[in-house]
């Protein structure tokens, strides 16, 4: 289970700046998604349109949700599966632990899935004497090194080449110890041969979901490894593991938003494999699994239903926000400390966990709006992060110096010549202390502020200042 | 139960009971209709240009293309393309009729078995279902003809696709098998699995850096036979 460390943010985050491994894959990855997002939206001129239609469609269903869950289950019942409605993680874990059961199973294998994460299944079965195995690359490696994914949709992001060569030699210890990786291939080749045959050997596959379609009582999974297809094809049970807001009406609503996904994710035009999975085995089939079951899990996302936050459910998991998200580049996943990092965490873990545990989260924002001029289905995160503060604040849940500072800001905001006066001192007085530097690392009496970011050296006076100009036109 | 208490607490949040049936009729007349959204104009080209632009997504996404003129070449591609790869001429075929048709005695020296696939089989042989013009992707529904393994298990999968099977847009893919099959069980159009397929298997976790060969094939090579005579080059 992931242990919620966002309470922590601040000392997570000092730990993360500080952290040279971290901060050489960070800066590593972080261009090559926003590059390759960039060439594929260039390539394709309707994807602003395609966004405003991928808004629109999951309004349509949430807005309708109880309608399309249960044509949804009717249609997987009709083609021989089971769903399985769990309010609950701990319903859920239960669900797939008798599943498990039943099939008699002693190795599962696993598709990529936060959902999964958030339940905790892995440590569940363990806890039951089943052995999960992760089989997606980057999740294989964390399991390898008993971690957590720093990102949802590239679990290892936080690792460098030397991390996965040190663990396979470390853990495959059957392999000679003095062969030589001397690609990125060589380690992707090892990983193959060591988990083809926990594919072959495993009892039960189990899988997330992008996608669930109301029409067809069809699950979709979207990868590009064939690490989830090889998940759900081989063992003799299928789980798909899906939250409520996954449901999309038709194939051609999930069309719509397929043209989205990829291209927000990682910038490929289509993921390789973009598999629909409906029902068990049919008769004359020669492979697929024989029984199919969906897990159907709410826990905590019924209660965004009519709330602010219900926006919030249009969510794809692209990751297009942490990917752009200058406070995700510079601390990675791990500082969030739960299982959803960058702004599409900041806003949906305070629901699931609690503002309380992750009021720090909404704050861990510069307001700058990259991720919501990126989402593919148009979230206003920005806002939705200020709905948190808000909220924080009224609970009292924010510490009484900001309390205080916030109370002294709106004081003097609110006497306009103070104001004036008082701002008009400040940048004087930072540009004196700035001796032509355009940035302070430090500052006295706001030590605690400077000391996870840089405050930007004031230029050309205060806006009251600039505004006067501009209006007379020079 | 479950399923009550989280239908109760979705309608309870959007301030309303179950829904009329009048709105149910809408919803439903919705799913019936199932209405198209913005189709890209990259691919609403004349038929030719559609070829050509699967080709060259199959070919962008790392995949290989041969096009042969008539279906009795198919046993000389194959042959042609493993000999290129330096594989043994062995493979694994889908017990589809229009593959068992084929003049496989042309070409002695290959060995093939009809069935699913194996851990141990390299190469497989598959009958694509459709081509999707607008990202190169094949479309390759599961059924008895068209087992699923083919397309995981081998390093090497060899789709054979014939050009009046490319469609524009993935909804016309969708709309073919609507109109083609109907299931066993349901009685509906949707086989068990349907998986579209855009190049071969490849992992961008290492260092966000592509890598081909993946869990999936490390190669797929289509063979295109052109029996569309509006499809050919002009």
């Amino acid at each position: 289970m992931v242990q919620i460390t966002s309470p922590q943010f601040k000392e997570n985050a000092a730990r993360a700046l500080a952290d040279a491994g971290l901060q050489k894959a960070l800066g590593k990855a972080k261009g090559a998604f926003l590059q390759r997002r960039g060439d594929a939206v260039a390539r394709l001129p309707e994807f602003e349109q395609l966004r405003d239609i991928g808004r629109d469609i999951k309004n349509h269903t949430l807005a309708n949700l109880d309608f399309y869950l249960e044509t949804y289950a009717a249609n997987v019942e009709a083609a021989g599966g089971t769903v399985h409605w769990c309010s609950t993680a701990e319903e859920a874990r239960a669900v797939v632990l008798e599943i498990c059961r039943k099939a008699g199973a002693k190795t599962v294998t696993k598709g990529k899935s936060m959902i999964s994460e958030e339940l905790g299944i892995n440590d569940h079965l363990e806890a039951h004497g089943i052995e999960p195995v992760e089989t997606d690359l980057g999740e294989y490696i964390i399991q390898l090194r008993r971690e957590h994914p720093s990102h949802i949709i590239a679990p290892a992001f936080h690792l460098n080449r030397e991390d996965w060569e040190n663990s396979f030699r470390e853990m495959h210890t059957d392999l000679p110890k003095d062969r030589v990786f001397s690609e990125r291939r060589d380690i992707l080749t090892e990983a193959r041969t060591k988990l083809r045959d926990r594919f072959l050997a495993a009892d039960v596959g189990i899988t997330g979901a992008n996608f669930l379609i109301a029409e067809s009582g069809s699950s979709v999974i979207v990868t590009n490894e064939g690490n989830g297809d090889l998940t759900q094809t081989l063992p003799r049970v299928h789980i798909a593991l899906a939250s409520i807001e996954k449901l999309v009406p038709t194939l051609n609503d999930a069309c719509a938003l397929l043209r989205l996904l990829a291209r927000s994710a990682t910038g490929q035009d289509f993921s390789v494999y973009t598999t629909f999975s409906t029902g068990a085995r049919r008769p004359g089939d020669l492979d697929g699994p024989e029984e199919y079951h969906v897990v159907l899990i709410d826990n905590g996302r019924s209660n965004m239903f009519g709330t602010e936050f219900q926006e919030m459910l249009r969510c794809i998991r692209c990751a297009a926000c942490m990917n752009h998200c200058p406070v995700y580049g510079a601390t990675g996943g791990h500082a969030y400390g739960w299982v959803y990092p960058g702004p599409m965490g900041s806003v949906l873990t305070p629901t699931l966990i609690g503002v309380d545990k992750a009021g720090h989260l909404p704050n861990a924002s510069t307001f700058c709006g990259r991720c919501e001029s990126v989402c593919p289905v148009k979230i206003p995160l920005p806002k939705m992060m200020r709905h948190w503060r808000e909220r924080e604040f009224e609970r009292h849940l924010s510490p009484v110096a900001m309390r205080r500072n916030l109370g002294l800001w709106a004081w003097v905001a609110q006497r306009p010549a103070l104001y004036r006066m008082a701002t008009k001192l400040a940048v004087g007085a930072l540009g004196l202390m700035a001796q032509g530097k355009g940035a302070f690392r430090s500052l006295p009496l706001a030590g605690g502020w400077t000391q996870g970011r840089d405050l930007p050296v004031p230029e050309g006076g205060t806006f009251m200042d600039r505004y006067a100009k501009t209006k007379r036109g020079d | 139960m479950s399923k009550e208490a989280i239908l109760n607490a979705i309608r309870r949040g959007l301030k309303r009971g179950p829904l009329p049936a009048d709105q149910r009729a809408m919803l439903e007349a919705r799913l019936m209709a199932r209405p198209r959204h913005l189709i890209p104009a990259r691919s609403r080209v004349p038929r030719p240009d559609q070829i050509k632009l699967f080709i060259a997504n199959v070919e962008k996404e790392f995949g290989t293309v041969t096009r042969v003129a008539d279906a009795k070449d198919i046993p000389g591609a194959v042959a042609e393309y493993l000999s290129q790869q330096n594989l043994a001429p062995r493979f694994v075929m889908a017990p589809h009729p229009e593959l068992q048709a084929l003049p496989w005695s042309d070409r002695a020296m290959l060995e093939f078995e009809t069935r699913r696939a194996e851990a141990s089989d390299l190469v497989s042989v598959q009958h694509g279902y459709a081509g999707i013009a607008e990202t190169g992707t094949l479309m390759l529904p599961s059924d008895p003809t068209r087992p699923t393994t083919l397309n995981l298990l081998a390093e090497t999968e060899i789709v054979v696709l014939r050009a009046s099977r490319i469609t524009g847009p993935y909804e016309d893919a969708w709309d073919m098998l609507r109109a083609e099959r109907q299931d066993a069980v349901t009685g509906g159009f949707m086989p068990r699995n349907v998986m579209l397929v855009t190049g071969p298997s490849r992992s961008a976790d290492i260092e966000q850096t592509l890598e081909l060969g993946a869990h999936g094939p490390r190669r797929l090579h289509v063979i295109l036979v052109d029996d569309d005579p509006a499809a050919l080059p002009g």
